[in-house]
């Protein structure tokens, strides 16, 4: 065997394991950075309207249908949440921040009870601007939703742009949401 | 008398009935349990995302059961079906995903791995020569050290 094949031999798998690791590595590096998520799905909803639906107001607010969100005046957002959801908790400081901001957040509250939830936007703030109850999650199948909190960015002209599905963090606003909200102000 | 024939006419009613089961809310003969079923091992559960929507405990596989049973009993084509379930969550609930842009490599990866191994394989034996003759210093070094 010539010392070159020896070290081919060697060289190959030793570089193909750096590789493999340096992979993993970044994936998980990136996941602690809370920029990317092995279970998220891409939403089949991107690209087009929401699904019909209509759903009544809660808490005293008023509910809202796909009608009321065909061609909104600026680009704005759809949350999808729960009183009894620990990551919808740790969104709301966010959620309020980016209502304080003067962007339209809309909600629908997934299988709430009406009274725990008028609880938790007391206790938490309320961003919405319209507030709409999913009390069966009918609704929620139509849009794919598969967990709370999701967030939906909806343009000008009503066209799904983007689905996070988990809490909103900074980083995740920085690098997708404020950048989407210049593509399609 | 009138009270016989009612009975003859409802014991093979009760009898039906009593096959009939009832899942996630939806009653439904043993037939289109199977049906149901059989869907139900091809769907991903969303939430528990290795487990199969029959198989898992999660409230969404759940109300997805409920929601296939219905339509199994309303005759609704096991692909229609199928087509519901992809148009609201992708082609990533199909727990066999169909040959497409995005999955190609991964239907070819067995192949790719043949033929990679092939060509190690060949490129390994085809370099297995016999080695060089000993020069005359290493034959003697090997008479001296046997």
């Amino acid at each position: 065997m010539s010392p070159w094949r020896r070290r081919l031999l060697f060289g190959i798998p030793l570089a193909l394991a750096v590789a493999g690791g340096e992979g993993f590595y970044t994936i998980l590096r990136r996941m602690q950075a809370n920029n990317y998520d092995p279970h998220a799905l891409p939403s089949p909803l991107i690209g087009k309207r929401p699904p019909a639906f209509s759903l009544p107001g809660v808490a005293g607010m008023q509910g809202f249908a796909n009608t009321d969100i065909a061609a909104p005046r600026q680009p704005m957002l759809v949350n999808w949440f729960a009183s009894w959801c620990v990551p919808c908790l740790q969104e709301a400081p966010m959620l309020a921040k980016l209502a304080a901001s003067e962007l339209a957040i809309w909600g629908i509250a997934y299988e709430d009870d009406p009274q725990a939830l008028a609880q938790f936007l007391a206790q938490n703030g309320n961003p919405y601007q319209r507030l709409a109850a999913d009390a069966d999650g009918t609704t929620a199948i139509n849009w794919g939703v598969y967990g709370v909190p999701e967030t939906y960015f909806i343009d000008k002209t009503g066209i799904v742009r983007w689905r996070y599905a988990g809490a909103l963090t900074d980083d995740v606003v920085d690098s997708v949401l404020n950048p989407l909200l210049t593509k399609y102000a | 008398m009138k009270r016989w024939l009612a009975l003859l006419v409802l014991l093979p009613a009760l009898a039906l009935a009593q096959d009939m089961v009832t899942r996630d809310g939806v009653t439904l003969t043993p037939a289109q349990e199977a049906r149901a079923e059989n869907i139900g091992d091809q769907l991903r559960c969303l939430v528990c995302q290795n487990e199969s929507i029959e198989d898992s405990n999660a409230k969404l596989a759940g109300q997805l059961r409920g929601i296939i049973r219905q339509q199994v009993v309303q005759g609704v084509p096991d692909q229609d079906i199928m087509n519901y379930m992809v148009q609201r969550y992708g082609i990533f609930v199909l727990l066999k995903p169909p040959v497409s842009p995005l999955t190609w490599l991964l239907y070819a990866m067995p192949v790719l791995a043949l033929l990679l191994g092939g060509v190690a394989f060949f490129a390994a034996r085809r370099g297995g020569a016999a080695p060089a003759p000993l020069t005359e210093a290493e034959r003697a070094r090997l008479d001296e050290l046997l």
